[in-house]
């Protein structure tokens, strides 16, 4: 099946491209629904099969957790159904049907999202963010569309500056926003009212892995008593429980390339952190408002 | 009945002459407790004047609406109305009884003599309280518990009123808990074929005085009369294997009680006119009172014993005894294979993700389960070496250091006073529990939420391992309202020759305190693996209701 790679892969960027606003967990999926339609399978076990080969694959490219749990829940989401025909044709059509109903859903989390947590943005709140976030910028759009008025700190977020790209957007918004240093979260958060972050996976303890700074950000406000909220889709939801920074497994610490070519990893700064569940005040999912120990609660439900 | 001795007469008519003021429905019950007053003051004559008060009008499952509603109105100035109070209460609070001196040690404890003096009112209103409840158990024929139960009426919400104090050593309660035995014979019986009554040993620590306290060196077994026909022979060897610590751990336990049951099904032959799935239920229901008299159930063990009784119920009535019996038989063996060999299977694969290499895990007490863990992971060849921590006066850590060193695991040991030396060096805690509570607590050995404790304060992660068999509905915040007490003698230590509390019982101010369990709050627990799966700490009612669902 090797001579599909190179084109599941131009399919996958050419999705990314098209739409810089998708999610890449979304265009994984757009990816695997395509991959499926093309598959040449005779069995419904091979299928699955070669689902989960492409999904890695996928992942190896793009090493977010995001690809990976989107990837898994698109799997069990389509296999759901009871696959009782005998005919291998009406399976696939089944399981394709029920893959544009997972799109279709998830495609319209992030506005369910902002419709949640735009409330929670008084009027006149000073609103502290880490670098750039979709999820998170559709809520300040929507905030913003309801008149309120707010200021926002971006910290600038190292190695790639994606700090400043939020702030670009916010900018362009009308918001009023000043990008500060990672170093001077503490140092800002006396002014802040509160903390919003997106994510890029929530765990099954109810804690999330983001962009590197987010866990010190974390640590920062609940010494200073800020509420830290996080914003996130549920097709995020992913299953792994790690313990601590140490316990996050290696192939979502670093970027794909870097997984590839470098060989001592040790010397190399991972591009994301784990924030404890004891952290976090809420998460803002289209599922609804959750408090870390309800995710466990809703993971059981997705998975099992 | 338990009176608290006092010169009755003047306070009589003083009773009289209040009730009549009162309303019409006291006076019946003013009359009753006239004459059960004369009674007691004739009993009063014959029996020890030892001690008084005691609440066992709480004991009993309901009180009548209308008097537990006055009682209340009378009460409420004098007493503490602990509707929702957690027993026991601090024996500074309560006046109105005297801190345990058991009626039933001969070894000459003195009752302390720090009996306050009772206002009238206390007492009397006491006294009512005590009548009442009498005339409500009478009308209901309920039975005792050492602990109170309150079903809660459909019709009026009777607000419960637990006692201030609950002891168990209480000569009503013992006499009580005894016809209990006695009912649980199915006919005929005689005196030389009932269960016999484990009595309490030693002084109580007041704390704890509504638990069994039990001495190793009496176990119920010696007070069997041969032949006993009553109780099957295998139940009795493994209540002498409970009680005297021969058969110790949760998994152990469970397991034992299941092969022995196993024994019981194949030697039972459903007896003339009576149905198998009716019949066997009831024989059972003494091997479990004594069983529970012989050691505390723990939660497996009542887990496992509800499964039996529904299979059993479920068994249908045109199966004839062999099929049935093979059913049970099967079905008993398909439990201890599914929850817990097959359980374990699923928990070490889980548990093995968790141990990286150069790791370093400390373990408390001997877990079944998590030294399966430990040799699973050692047999995939991971790295890591094992501290166990250990204390008095089980020492089971040397059970499982013993198990550990013999398939080659590198191992430290130390006791319990050593942790918070060892742990700046651990990376993870394993931990193996008794039971989950419904909210979220870990209920295990005494000591873990210790070294949970330790743990959090130095940011180490604990981890919990439990089947989901152990789960139970139970919701406890801490470790007095139920827990164990083991044999006070346990603790003396005996070295070069010299014990230095060998004669503990002598002097009164003094009690041994041997406790079995605790529970950690789930603030300290990190993860707790099953064989579900990893879930948090928070989300054991989650399982519970899926588990429900299921079944």
């Amino acid at each position: 099946m090797d001579y599909t790679t190179p084109s599941k892969l131009q399919y996958f960027r050419t999705q990314m491209r098209t739409d810089p606003d998708m999610a890449s967990a979304v265009a994984a999926i757009r990816t695997l629904l395509e991959f499926l339609r093309r598959d040449k399978g005779e069995t419904i076990l091979g299928l699955r099969e070669s689902l989960k080969w492409a999904t890695d694959c996928l992942t190896r490219v793009d090493s977010s957790v995001a690809v990976s749990s989107g990837g898994e829940l698109f799997l069990r989401f389509i296999s759901l159904t009871s696959l009782e025909h005998q005919d291998l044709a009406r399976c696939k059509k089944v399981m394709e049907e029920r893959g544009e109903l997972f799109l279709e859903k998830i495609s319209l989390s992030r506005t369910k999202v902002a419709k949640l947590c735009h409330t929670f943005i008084k009027d006149g709140a000073k609103i502290l963010t880490h670098s750039y976030s979709r999820v998170v910028l559709r809520v300040l759009e929507k905030a913003a569309a309801e008149k309120k008025r707010f200021t926002v700190y971006v910290t600038e977020s190292q190695p790639d500056t994606a700090g400043r790209q939020m702030a670009e957007a916010l900018r362009r918004l009308g918001v009023p926003v000043t990008v500060v240093l990672d170093a001077a979260v503490g140092y800002v958060l006396e002014k802040v009212d509160l903390v919003i972050v997106g994510a890029e996976g929530v765990v099954e303890s109810g804690g999330i892995i983001n962009k590197i700074g987010t866990y010190q950000m974390a640590v920062c406000s609940k010494a200073h008593n800020k509420p830290f909220y996080v914003v996130a889709e549920s097709f995020k939801f992913v299953r792994l429980y790690p313990l601590n920074q140490q316990d996050v497994p290696d192939r979502f610490k670093y970027k794909a390339d870097t997984l590839n070519n470098v060989s001592e990893l040790s010397k190399e700064h991972p591009v994301i952190d784990y924030t404890p569940p004891s952290l976090i005040t809420l998460l803002f999912t289209d599922l609804g408002v959750l408090t870390p120990s309800a995710v466990s609660d809703e993971l059981i439900k997705l998975y099992l | 009945m338990a009176d608290c001795g006092e010169a009755n007469g003047p306070e009589r008519k003083n009773e009289i002459v209040r009730a009549k003021n009162e309303e019409k429905e006291l006076t019946k019950e003013e009359k009753q407790r006239l004459r059960k007053e004369k009674k007691q003051q004739k009993k009063q004559k014959e029996k020890k004047d030892d001690k008084g008060s005691s609440e066992k009008s709480g004991r009993e499952k309901t009180l009548d609406p209308l008097s537990a509603s006055q009682v209340l109105s009378t009460q409420s100035p004098t007493q503490k109305v602990p509707a929702s109070a957690p027993i026991p209460v601090p024996p500074s609070g309560a006046p109105s009884h005297s801190s345990g001196a058991p009626s039933h040690s001969s070894s000459g404890a003195p009752s302390p003599a720090d009996k306050p003096a009772k206002s009238k009112a206390e007492l009397k209103a006491e006294r009512r309280a005590r009548q009442e409840a009498d005339r409500a158990s009478k009308q209901q024929g309920s039975s005792s518990s050492s602990k109170t139960k309150a079903p809660a009426s459909d019709l009026n919400p009777v607000v419960k009123r637990l006692p201030e104090h609950v002891q168990v050593d209480d000569p009503a309660v013992v006499k009580r808990l005894a016809k209990k035995l006695e009912r649980q014979q199915t006919r005929p019986h005689s005196s030389a074929k009932k269960i016999p009554l484990r009595s309490d040993y030693g002084y109580k620590v007041s704390l704890f005085s509504h638990l069994h306290q039990y001495s190793r060196k009496a176990p119920l077994t010696q007070l069997l009369s041969i032949p006993s026909s009553v109780i099957h022979p295998s139940i009795v060897r493994l209540g002498l294997q409970y009680s005297q610590g021969i058969v110790t751990g949760s998994n152990a336990r469970s397991v034992a009680l299941l092969h022995a049951f196993k024994q019981v099904i194949m030697d039972y032959s459903t007896p003339p006119n009576e149905e198998l799935s009716r019949d066997l239920v009831n024989k059972l229901k003494p091997y479990i009172s004594f069983l529970n008299q012989c050691r505390p159930l723990s939660a497996s063990m009542g887990n496992a014993i509800k499964y039996i009784k529904k299979e059993i119920s479920n068994i249908p009535s045109q199966y004839k005894e062999e099929e049935a019996k093979t059913k049970l038989l099967e079905c008993i063996d398909k439990y201890i294979d599914e929850k817990v060999v097959l359980a374990a299977k699923a928990i070490s694969k889980y548990a093995i993700e968790k141990i990286s290499d150069g790791d370093v895990i400390l373990v408390y007490g001997c877990s079944s389960l998590v030294n399966h863990i430990l040799c699973e992971a050692f047999d995939k060849n991971r790295k890591f070496r094992v501290i166990v921590v250990d204390s008095r006066p089980r020492l089971e850590g040397r059970e499982a250091l013993r198990r550990l060193v013999q398939i080659g695991i590198s191992c430290t040991y130390v006791l319990i006073s050593a942790l918070s030396y060892v742990l700046p060096e651990v990376s993870k805690v394993f931990l193996g529990a008794h039971a989950l509570l419904a909210n979220g607590y870990v209920m295990s050995r005494v000591g873990t939420s210790q070294i949970a404790l330790v743990a959090r304060a130095f940011n180490v992660p604990v981890l919990v391992c439990c089947e989901t068999y152990k789960f139970c509905e139970r919701v406890q915040t801490d470790s007095f309202v139920s827990n164990e007490l083991d044999d006070p003698d346990e603790l003396m230590v005996t070295r070069k020759g010299k014990t230095q509390l060998e004669d503990w019982h002598d002097l009164s101010t003094l009690g041994l305190l041997n406790l079995v369990y605790d529970v950690t709050p789930p603030d300290f627990v990190d993860l707790v693996i099953t064989d579900l799966g990893m879930i948090p700490c928070t989300s054991v009612p989650v399982v519970l209701r899926v588990k429900n669902v299921d079944q």
